[in-house]
Parts: C-alpha cells; sequence; structure tokens
C-alpha cells in the first residue's frame, strides 16, 4: 500500500472506500460478537441495527435471506450473539457487520419469543379450547406424517404392526426440519383430510434438538394440526420440550412408538375378547335350551311331543355349534380345566418368572375370572 | 385405498347377538339363528385377526395434485 502524500496525487473518496473495505475484510475474520440490540429498524426484510456495550456501538445489517431464518424478530435492548463479516459501506464509508446468524444469549432465547407468540395467536383463536378427539378403539387405516427415512416411521411400523396388523399405515412422507420442511409438513396435514378411509393420524419424530423440533413450533403447523378431520397423535421425541404439535393435538405420545401404542390395541386382548363373547354365546343357548327342557319334562304331555322332536334337533344343532365353538381357542382349553393368569395391564403372565410375590393377578377361567394373588416365598 | 374390516362395528354386532341371546324369554328359533350367526361371526372375526398382516402404503400426489397409494419400498 502507498499513501498520496501530495494534493496532486490524491486519491477519490470512492478509491479510499474501496481500499478500506479491502482492507478491513482482509484483516478481520468473520467472528461472533455479544451486544446489547439498539436501533432496530425492518426495511423490506433487511435488519438495520446497532449492538453495543458500555463503552462503544457497531452498526449492524442483517440481510432479508438471513433474517427470514431467525425464529423470531429481536427486541430492543435484547442482548444476542451475532455472527458476521466486518466491513465498510463503500457508498456511506461507514464501518458495519453484515450478519448472518444471530440468537440470544439468554435461555430459549429467539425460540421462546417465538414459541410465546405464535402460542399467544392460537389461543386468542380458541386452537387450545376446541373438544379433542377420542382416538378410535380399532383403527382401519392409520396416517403417518414424517420423513419416510426417519427412525419414527420404523418404530411405528414395527408397534403397530406387532400389535394391531389389521391396520393398514399410510405414510406421507415430508421432511421434518431445514429449509421447506413447514411447508411439507402442513402440506402433508391437509392431504389427511382426502384420505376418507383414515381414521387416526400420527405426525412426528425421532428426538431432535430444540432447533430440530422448530418445525412443529410453528404456528402454522400447529392450526393445520387442528383442522386435522380426525385424532391426531403428536410425537414429537423430545421428553422435556412441549411443541405447540403436542399442545394442539387431540393426544400426545412422548416418541413414535409410545404413539402407535395408543393408536392400536392389542390383538391378543381382541382376541380374548372374542373368546368371552363365545362363552356368554354357548351359555346364553345352553340356558335357554335348559329352560324348555324344564318345561317338556313339568307338563309330561304327549302333545308336546312335537316340541321334543324339535329339541332333538335343536340339542343336534348345539352340539355341532359347540363342536366350531370349541375350535375358538382358548375356549376349548378354558374347559379342560386350563386358566389363563393376567396381570392389572391385561398381560398374559407365561412364565414363572412373570409372577412376584405378592402381585395380584386375574386368573381367567371357563366361566369367569378370579382375583388371585402370588403368594410369598 | 383397500377397505380393512372393521372390528369395532364387528365386536359391536357380537356383543348385541350376546345380550338378545341372554334375555329369558328369547324364541327358541330367534335363539337358534342369532347363536349360529354369532358363532360364524366369531369365528369369521378370530380368522381375519389370526391372518391379518400390516401393509404400509405411501401416499403421493402426482404434479396434477391427484393422490394415489403405492406400497412402500423397502
Amino acid at each position: 500500500m502507498f499513501g498520496a502524500l501530495a494534493p496532486d496525487g490524491a486519491w477519490s473518496v470512492s478509491a479510499v472506500n474501496r481500499r478500506a473495505k479491502a482492507a478491513v475484510e482482509g484483516t478481520l475474520e468473520p467472528m461472533w460478537v455479544e451486544g446489547d440490540m439498539t436501533g432496530l429498524k425492518d426495511f423490506g426484510g433487511n435488519l438495520y441495527f446497532s449492538l453495543r456495550d458500555s463503552q462503544a456501538q457497531i452498526r449492524c445489517v442483517m440481510f432479508r435471506d438471513d433474517a427470514r431464518r431467525l425464529p423470531a424478530t429481536p427486541t430492543e435492548g435484547m442482548k444476542v450473539y451475532a455472527f458476521g463479516r466486518a466491513t465498510i459501506y463503500e457508498k456511506r464509508g461507514e464501518f458495519q457487520l453484515n450478519v448472518a446468524k444471530m440468537m440470544s444469549t439468554e435461555a430459549g432465547g429467539l425460540f421462546r419469543i417465538a414459541f410465546e407468540k405464535a402460542r399467544a395467536a392460537l389461543a386468542k383463536d380458541g386452537v387450545f379450547d376446541r373438544p379433542r378427539k377420542p382416538l378410535p378403539r380399532y383403527p382401519r387405516w392409520i396416517a403417518v406424517v414424517t420423513s419416510v427415512d426417519g427412525a419414527a416411521l420404523r418404530d411405528i411400523m414395527a408397534v403397530a404392526g406387532a400389535r394391531w396388523p389389521v391396520a393398514q399405515i399410510a405414510v406421507i412422507d415430508t421432511r421434518v426440519q431445514g429449509d421447506g420442511a413447514v411447508d411439507e409438513v402442513v402440506r402433508a396435514l391437509q392431504t389427511i383430510t382426502k384420505l376418507t378411509k383414515v381414521d387416526v393420524a400420527i405426525v412426528g419424530r425421532g428426538g431432535g434438538s430444540k432447533e430440530d423440533l422448530q418445525v412443529f413450533n410453528e404456528e402454522r403447523v400447529a392450526r393445520a394440526v387442528a383442522a386435522v378431520p380426525v385424532p391426531v397423535i403428536s410425537a414429537v421425541g423430545h421428553e422435556i420440550d412441549v411443541t405447540l404439535c403436542d399442545l394442539v393435538a387431540d393426544h400426545r405420545a412422548a416418541t413414535p412408538s409410545a404413539a402407535a401404542e395408543m393408536a392400536t390395541p392389542d390383538r391378543d386382548e381382541v382376541m380374548s375378547d372374542l373368546g368371552h363373547l363365545g362363552v356368554r354365546l354357548a351359555q346364553g343357548l345352553a340356558g335357554r335350551v335348559q329352560r324348555m327342557e324344564e318345561r317338556v319334562g313339568r307338563t309330561g304331555d304327549r302333545l308336546v311331543s312335537a316340541v321334543e322332536r324339535r329339541l332333538e334337533v335343536v340339542s343336534y344343532q348345539l352340539s355341532v355349534a359347540s363342536g366350531r365353538l370349541d375350535a375358538l381357542s382358548p375356549l376349548g382349553t378354558l374347559a379342560r380345566g386350563f386358566a389363563v393368569p393376567r396381570d392389572g395391564t391385561g398381560r398374559v403372565l407365561r412364565r414363572a418368572a412373570d409372577f412376584y410375590p405378592g402381585d395380584p393377578f386375574v386368573l381367567r377361567v371357563v366361566d369367569g375370572s378370579v382375583n388371585a394373588r402370588v403368594e410369598k416365598n | 385405498m383397500p377397505a380393512a374390516p372393521d372390528f369395532g362395528k364387528e365386536l359391536e354386532r357380537l356383543e348385541a347377538i350376546v345380550r338378545q341371546l341372554e334375555t329369558p324369554d328369547i324364541d327358541l328359533d330367534q335363539a337358534l339363528k342369532l347363536f349360529e350367526e354369532g358363532v360364524e361371526r366369531l369365528r369369521a372375526a378370530r380368522d381375519r385377526l389370526g391372518a391379518a398382516q400390516a401393509k404400509v402404503k405411501q401416499v403421493l400426489a402426482d404434479h396434477a395434485g391427484t393422490l394415489k397409494v403405492d406400497d412402500l419400498d423397502g
């Protein structure tokens, strides 16, 4: 570099600014800066502000393409971390920081602000007050809004497939984080409306960082969840943070697996319910036939021979039907004197190791249930 | 999307059959008919439940926005 040491070698203003810009950009690496937000102005999405501490301040600009990635607009006086490149704005010869990223120094920061703002807007429209739709007991089609490549879908398929393979699963593939994810999730949720056979929906993803869950904190996503005509289970895999999607959904599950379990009955239990209905069916008819036999026995009248003949036919039919009924395991097994022990949740206790001393359990026998308890050793 | 069996309706019907069968003064022919229907429905329900195999489909929209349902690959 060389200076202009005499007036006849004077530089133009533009040249000075251009050289100053090159000098600043060549010397100062991009950096994180901590300071208080002041004088914030928004011009067409570009944010202009200054950062300052007790001694000094620096002018900053955050251009639209970067600013729109912020979860919320910072507020005046907020302490922030800004990442940017120092430069000279040539036209004005002003030293400034071109900010690419910004976050609040406080825990939760801008995400918290965005969350509260969206929550207030949803509350104002009564989105949280609408009645929650109950889950169907025996779902036929389960819609799943998530990434086809994610762990969430694999978990849901495994659990729902094992518990209730009667149900078919309709996956609506969507990105769950990054640019465009919000639009995709909203569109996927709207698609459920057109799938008229679907009777329950699961929306979510496997666990992720706070930033990864941002999509499920978007007001538009929350509104789309509320607009789904069938019950929705929110399964955004995060134990600690409750998302707006969780708050708006009809039901919330801690994980995608838990959502699949919530959405489905257990096939073994339904089998056992069917068995119970079979027992009542047989007992119902047996009771009716017994009353008929008693009446015939009482009168001893030759005139009832017609009824007797009818009864023989009925007895035959009953034995045939009962034979078929016996095939409805576990009824036949129970009738032979076996019993099925279950714990309080209905789970079948199959092995000695399933019984803990002092634990209560229920013994299912051919004509009802018996409450029992494991003896202490 | 293919229809899947509606177990809710099926169990409701079975429940109704059993309740009717348990009414003391039900006509014998009627009782037999209900019993037969009940046994048949129970058997069918158990068969379906035993044979059920979960299927996973992917919902896809073409460029015109028409939805179709495909088997999920992999």
